[in-house]
């Protein structure tokens, strides 16, 4: 949203464009939109590009529409949180009501139109996507277990399976591949920012492992889960979709964050408060990177194999 | 001829309603081209990934 939506909306007190189209979280949208972009194009079926282009925006407005009703379900968890103050529920511009029909609507748009563009295993799968991040995660896990994270990170794991399927109207091991990359990324990325963003999630009464085992179990858990990251991230480049770029990103991306996760479990909660987090905050950073940087090598070794290389 | 003045309204929801009228041009734009896309494929339901792939 910008600087201008801000003031337009603070002087007629009346909810722009730009807050309607921060219910659907863009900033997350992006993850969405490249791993899907990956998954579609590191399939061995070409897909015409208006298709193609179709697909990614389709998956791009159902991975939107998931976040306007989990931002519709969780307003009151959002209005405690420092980190989701700012979103246009618990700021008071846009009603839970029409954050839910926003949600709801775009949501079968988004299935339908993915169904009709590509195939309807493909609309399908972003249909449960959507349920999953809706009910099982955001209505049942995130407030009961501090696994929910862990189990609920499997729908941010599924838009390159969405976008591989859009291309083969199917499931295989590469795409499952793909999945359980971004699913074993999701709990240190999101414990790290659970480490610094401190009392965020107490207040919320949100069970995150921070707040249920403590924060040392926490520091224990990220490393472990950069261990068996590291173990399947290189184990990738040798199946179908790796190969000798990935490799070399994946070696050294590993490296660095192994590193990054033993320096986190070396610090307690002293050293790390007296350098305002600063070990956590670049682990966070880095598994930014991280992600897009291994989706991209994906994509460089799926594009160089239209050119007879790439692969082993 | 006079025309009414603009309705305070109006300028008020002149943002939402750009950006509301540019989604539906781009939607209208999409169902478009996908309708040329599938018509020039020759048939409207997807193709079979097996029959693609050998393309």
């Amino acid at each position: 949203m910008t600087d201008t939506s801000i003031n337009a909306q603070s002087q007629t007190g009346e909810a722009q464009f730009g807050d309607y189209f921060a219910l659907l979280k863009p900033r997350v949208m992006t993850l969405v939109v490249f791993t899907a972009l990956v998954g579609l194009l590191a399939a061995p079926v070409p897909v015409h590009p208006f298709i193609g282009a179709c697909a990614i925006l389709f998956i791009a407005v159902g991975g939107g529409a998931s976040g306007a009703l989990n931002m519709w379900y969780d307003s009151d968890i959002d209005a405690v949180m420092r980190r989701t103050q700012k979103r246009p529920i618990p700021a008071g511009k846009v009603t839970r009501d029409e954050a839910f029909a926003i949600g709801i609507t775009l949501s079968v748009f988004a299935c339908v139109f993915l169904g009709l563009a590509t195939n309807w295993f493909a609309g399908g799968l972003l249909a449960f996507t959507i349920f999953f991040y809706v009910v099982i995660y955001t209505m049942w896990l995130k407030r009961w277990t501090p696994q929910n994270i862990v189990i609920g990170g499997a729908a941010g794991a599924f838009p390159p399976m969405i976008g591989w399927a859009a291309a083969t109207g199917g499931v295989s091991v590469e795409s499952v591949l793909m999945f359980c990359l971004t699913f074993m990324w999701t709990p240190p990325h999101f414990w790290a920012l659970a480490l610094f963003m401190r009392n965020d999630y107490d207040n919320a009464q949100v069970p995150m492992l921070t707040v249920t085992h403590g924060r040392r179990a926490t520091r224990v858990h990220i490393l472990v889960y950069t261990i068996l990251l590291a173990i399947l991230a290189v184990g990738t480049a040798f199946t179908a979709v790796g190969g000798p770029v990935y490799l070399a990103v994946a070696v050294v991306l590993n490296a660095l964050f192994v590193k990054g996760a033993i320096q986190i479990v070396r610090r307690n909660e002293d050293m790390s408060e007296a350098d305002n987090f600063a070990a956590e905050r670049k682990f966070f950073k880095l598994s930014l990177l991280f992600l897009f940087a291994h989706f991209g090598a994906i994509l460089v070794e799926a594009l160089l194999r239209q050119f007879g290389m790439g692969g082993w | 001829m006079s025309f009414q003045p603009e309705h305070e309204l109006h300028k008020r929801r002149f943002g939402r309603n750009l950006g509301l009228g540019l989604v539906l041009a781009a939607f209208v734009a999409i169902v478009f081209g996908m309708t040329m896309v599938k018509l020039t494929r020759g048939g409207l339901g997807p193709k079979p990934a097996t029959q693609e792939a050998g393309q």
